[in-house]
């Protein structure tokens, strides 16, 4: 029997986190009244002309320089015209033969183990274009339009068929994700769809060079979805050839609920865009310097993030993972360490306690303590001034407060006892009133060390030094 | 001085408000006047604003008594081509599809004429959305010549340009994308300015060819068009294709000496076609001007003979797209003969869009499309280019150009209305300036045996208004090339 290779590639829409539209001024804020956010320009009235958002250039070349794309000097804008309501000019400012950026890529990390191996994925292009509006149907009869999207600066990102699984395409699209999250050009909120994604899919017998007839998948919101139509598309294709059903060109729909995909229009439907460079806006050139000032405030990759973190941080690729999740956390982590933290320490009571805390939206995440705070509080664990259990009971009453850690620990009278010679008093006070176990203990029975312990912690209300306490219990009862 | 008497040039008008000499209001009940008397024979008008007009001049008024100093074209009444926007008052293109459609926005060159306190008397007439040669294509009215009522005053501003040449108004606005004010110019006896592509903002212009399309003035004389030129030009951050170059002082240049100045006669707009007596009155300019110490040089242009087919591929490209807006989706005409989308855009478009508009969609589609792309527009891209090599390759040798603006006088309404490539041949003069993006004006400078006007073009380099302006100037100066106001129209 004949064995399918599938061959796959990416289209992914991301949406440039600025302020304003790519060529108006109206605001992108998500969830505003319908048609609220918007000017001649965006709705496409007589006369109103397009001028380009200098800030979404930046965040398109800060896009492309993250995924090792070529900028172009000059590039163009060009037209795509097709007739929908949500598109008020009837065409797309769109970039077509002269895109911004080409020739990225990105490796991906598969599998695990002797089953691990890097994916190389080519990127082919990166094109600055403009968002429609929405068609909004749950309104009666009629349908309306809400334009407050129109115009909305994206970046599309399409690879190469490089991809050859589901799985090596949900891995590229989380870590484009990741890259793009960090380096601040999108908030990575697939619900809101500022991230969003078309497959092109086709199956060859393995071996055989050339490609099968493609087929796209859609307007798929999620990346489970994306993975799970994949995987179906691909079941179909393989059914179609063993059966000997053609296999035709055309773009098809996911349905979650039969798990399968579904046709939305035939290659002999599909549309002349009618392409040509868009008279309205000059070309746009962007000096080697402007490329380069965009190259220096690159942050570091998430991938970097984390092997670095492995590497001279010492901390788990578990933990360095949980820590890159948002690039907020990471950089609060960074300035704890930066900040004389130890990693380890950090990362562990930023995982155990700091995390459940935080909340985040797209991009922002609110973190309930400074990085100063967290540093203090580390500080005074490390010194023995206060107990791992007290530096909990210290947090949950200091985030959100911005107060330091020491006044904290003052106002809950948590300062721990390291007073040698109060603590040698409360222990000798113990061993007199327990003198059968002082005995066991003494002769090797090391369980009842835990009983010294907390005897000397409820006699100090559990303020006692622990690794203090330890020594004292240890020499009075001559224990080596 | 009686207002009658003022209202003969905008530089005396305006000079005449400024100096508290005669109110705006008086002139504008003056203007209003003439209208009445004069807009049944011409048809200028697609929307006359007396409501705001009237305010506009009480405003100016109000704002001298206040001891507040008046702009450029105080109280200057000016018509504007009804292509461009102007907020609160129906705009339409001359086009069923905007019938009652009324913009919530000020075109920037409406908003400039607003700050020079000029008053604004409505909107004119013109070929739907500017697409034509002789005002026929209005899905409204055509407009009649002041100098002779059964001829054409042009197009596509034809209602502009007629508006000024009755003297209803002194100056008005037009657009031009292959000619549109200068042919009108010419053939209603007046001044008419393509300025330099970029030089004036297209914020708020209905675009038929956005690479092409240009905004400029009419005026009854040539200071007058350059003191207007003067408060429309300049960069406008809402046009990415505004220029941002200092304006010159284009009334000044009116005084400027043109002895020594080269000009430049492209024999390729001197043959067949070309109508004798338009040669003749053009070569008589052509030898003032060499009396008053031009020189005078033969130059060739040989990519001139394409002009009128790259100029079609292109602008019907660009406008089928431009075009596209108009879908009976957020504004104008909407037609829902079944409650379908597909048969919405259909009715809609087909019942708003005239013969000729549709004529160029469907040609401008055709050039784009896939497998076609290639021949047609990228070809036209081409040649386009060269077009602009032979006007740098001229100016190397000449200061301007000079050729007639239109190769025959105002022809006759119905004359070419069915015979659209009769019609389109009437702009091969002015198409290669528009393909180059060259500043270029015409100036009356005689009348053919029936008493129809006849057009001088001066062409110029890149952003020099300034040498046009003074070569006009000169013409206008001279005895021999006296035009005046039609008969009817005094």
């Amino acid at each position: 029997m004949t064995t399918y290779e599938p061959v796959i590639g990416l289209e992914v829409h991301a949406q440039l986190l600025t302020k304003t539209k790519a060529f108006c001024s109206c605001s992108t804020r998500f969830g505003a009244e319908p048609n609220s956010q918007t000017c001649p320009t965006c709705l496409g009235l007589p006369g109103a002309l397009p001028v380009l958002n200098r800030h979404a250039v930046e965040l398109a070349i800060r896009a492309g320089l993250s995924v090792d794309c070529t900028v172009r000097q000059t590039s163009r804008f060009a037209r795509k015209n097709y007739f929908y309501p949500d598109l008020p000019k009837g065409y797309q400012i769109s970039q077509f033969d002269e895109p911004i950026c080409e020739n990225g890529k990105l490796d991906l990390m598969m599998g695990e183990g002797d089953g691990a191996y890097v994916r190389h994925v080519r990127i082919q292009r990166m094109h600055m274009e403009e968002d429609a509006g929405k068609n909004l149907h749950d309104r009666g009869s009629d349908s309306i339009v809400d334009l407050n999207r129109s115009g909305t600066p994206l970046i599309e990102t399409v690879t190469e068929p490089d991809l050859r699984s589901a799985a090596e395409a949900g891995e590229y699209l989380r870590s484009l994700r990741d890259i793009f999250v960090f380096a601040n050009v999108n908030d990575g909120n697939l619900e809101e769809g500022s991230f969003r994604c078309d497959a092109n899919v086709s199956i060859r017998p393995v071996g055989v060079e050339k490609f099968g007839t493609r087929v796209e998948l859609k307007n798929i919101n999620s990346f489970r979805f994306v993975e799970k139509a994949i995987i179906a598309e691909i079941k179909r294709q393989e059914e179609c050839m063993r059966t000997g059903e053609r296999i035709v060109q055309e773009t098809r729909g996911w349905n979650d609920a039969t798990g399968t995909t579904f046709s939305l229009r035939s290659k002999e439907e599909a549309q002349d865009y009618r392409y040509f460079p868009e008279p309205d806006l000059p070309p746009l050139v962007v000096s080697p310097a402007q490329i380069e000032a965009v190259r220096a405030t690159l942050p570091e990759r998430p991938r970097d993030k984390r092997s670095r973190y492995v590497t001279s941080m010492g901390i788990t690729a578990y933990a360095a993972g949980v820590l890159t999740g948002h690039p907020k956390i990471a950089a609060f982590f960074e300035a704890a360490v930066a900040a004389g933290a130890d990693a380890q320490k950090a990362s562990n009571f930023i995982q155990a306690e700091v995390l459940r805390d935080v909340t985040t939206k797209g991009v922002e995440a609110e973190i309930p303590l400074s990085a100063a705070q967290l540093v203090e509080l580390l500080g005074l664990v490390e010194s023995g001034a206060v107990s791992g259990k007290q530096a909990k009971e210290i947090y949950a009453a200091l985030r959100g407060t911005g107060q330091s850690a020491k006044a904290v620990v003052a106002a809950l009278g948590l300062e721990q006892m390291s007073d040698e010679g109060a603590l040698e008093a409360i222990v000798r006070k113990t061993i007199d009133g327990n003198p059968k176990q002082a005995e066991q203990l003494r002769g090797g029975k090391v369980g009842l060390m835990g009983f010294f312990v907390g005897q000397a912690m409820k006699e100090t209300g559990g303020s006692a030094n622990p690794a203090m306490l330890n020594g004292v219990i240890k020499r009075l009862l001559s224990i080596t | 001085m009686t207002v009658s008497e003022s209202l003969d040039s905008i530089v005396r008008i305006a000079e005449s408000v400024r100096s508290g000499g005669c109110s705006a209001e008086a002139i504008a009940r003056e203007t209003l006047s003439r209208v009445e008397a004069r807009e049944p024979s011409v048809r200028a008008f697609l929307h006359v604003d007396h409501e705001g007009f009237v305010a506009a001049a009480r405003a100016v008024d109000a704002k001298r008594a206040r001891g507040e100093e008046l702009g450029l074209l105080a109280g200057v009444p000016i018509a504007i081509k009804d292509a461009l926007c102007m907020k609160g008052v129906p705009t339409t293109a001359a086009s069923r599809i905007l019938e009652g459609y009324k913009p919530v926005y000020d075109a920037t060159v409406v908003a400039r004429l607003r700050a020079a306190d000029a008053t604004l008397v409505g909107k004119t007439n013109l070929d739907e959305f500017a697409m034509g040669s002789s005002n026929e294509n209005s899905a409204f009215a055509p407009v009649h010549n002041p100098w002779d009522l059964s001829r054409a005053p042009g197009g596509s501003s034809g209602g502009s340009a007629a508006a000024v040449s009755s003297r209803m108004c002194l100056g008005s606005l037009g657009s031009d994308t292959g000619g549109s004010i200068r042919q009108p110019a010419s053939f209603c006896g007046i001044v008419g300015v393509k300025p330099t592509y970029g030089r004036v903002s297209r914020y708020g212009l209905i675009a038929f060819a956005s690479s092409l399309d240009q905004v400029g003035p009419f005026a009854t004389d040539v200071r007058g068009a350059a003191r207007m030129l003067r408060v429309l030009a300049g960069h406008d951050p809402h046009d990415a294709t505004s220029l941002d170059a200092p304006v010159d002082d284009y009334e000044a240049a009116c005084d400027r000496p043109v002895a020594g100045l080269r000009v430049g006669i492209p024999r390729e707009y001197f043959g067949p076609g070309l109508d004798p007596e338009v040669d003749m009155a053009v070569r008589r300019a052509i030898s003032c001007l060499e009396q008053y110490g031009c020189t005078v040089k033969p130059v060739s242009m040989p990519h001139t003979k394409y002009a009128v087919a790259t100029y079609y591929v292109l602008a019907t490209a660009e406008a089928s797209s431009n075009l596209a807006r108009f879908d009976g989706v957020r504004f104008g005409l909407r037609k829902e003969p079944d409650h379908d989308l597909r048969s919405m855009y259909g009715a809609t478009r087909d019942a708003g869009f005239g013969p000729e508009v549709k004529r160029r969609i469907l040609l401008g589609t055709f050039v784009l499309s896939s497998g076609f792309y290639d021949a047609y527009y990228l070809k036209a891209q081409k040649v386009r280019t060269l077009i602009t090599r032979d006007f740098e390759a001229a100016f190397q040798e000449v200061d301007v150009l000079c050729a007639p603006t239109a190769p025959t006088t105002a022809f006759r309404l119905g004359e070419k209305t069915h015979d659209p490539l009769a019609m389109y041949l009437s702009d091969i003069d002015t198409l290669p300036a528009s393909l180059a993006g060259i500043p270029a004006l015409s100036v009356p400078v005689g009348l053919s045996a029936n008493g129809l006007p006849i057009g001088l073009q001066v062409m110029a380099p890149h952003l020099h208004e300034a040498r046009a302006f003074a070569v006009a100037a000169a013409c206008e100066r001279h005895d021999a090339l006296h035009v005046g106001a039609p008969a009817a129209f005094p």
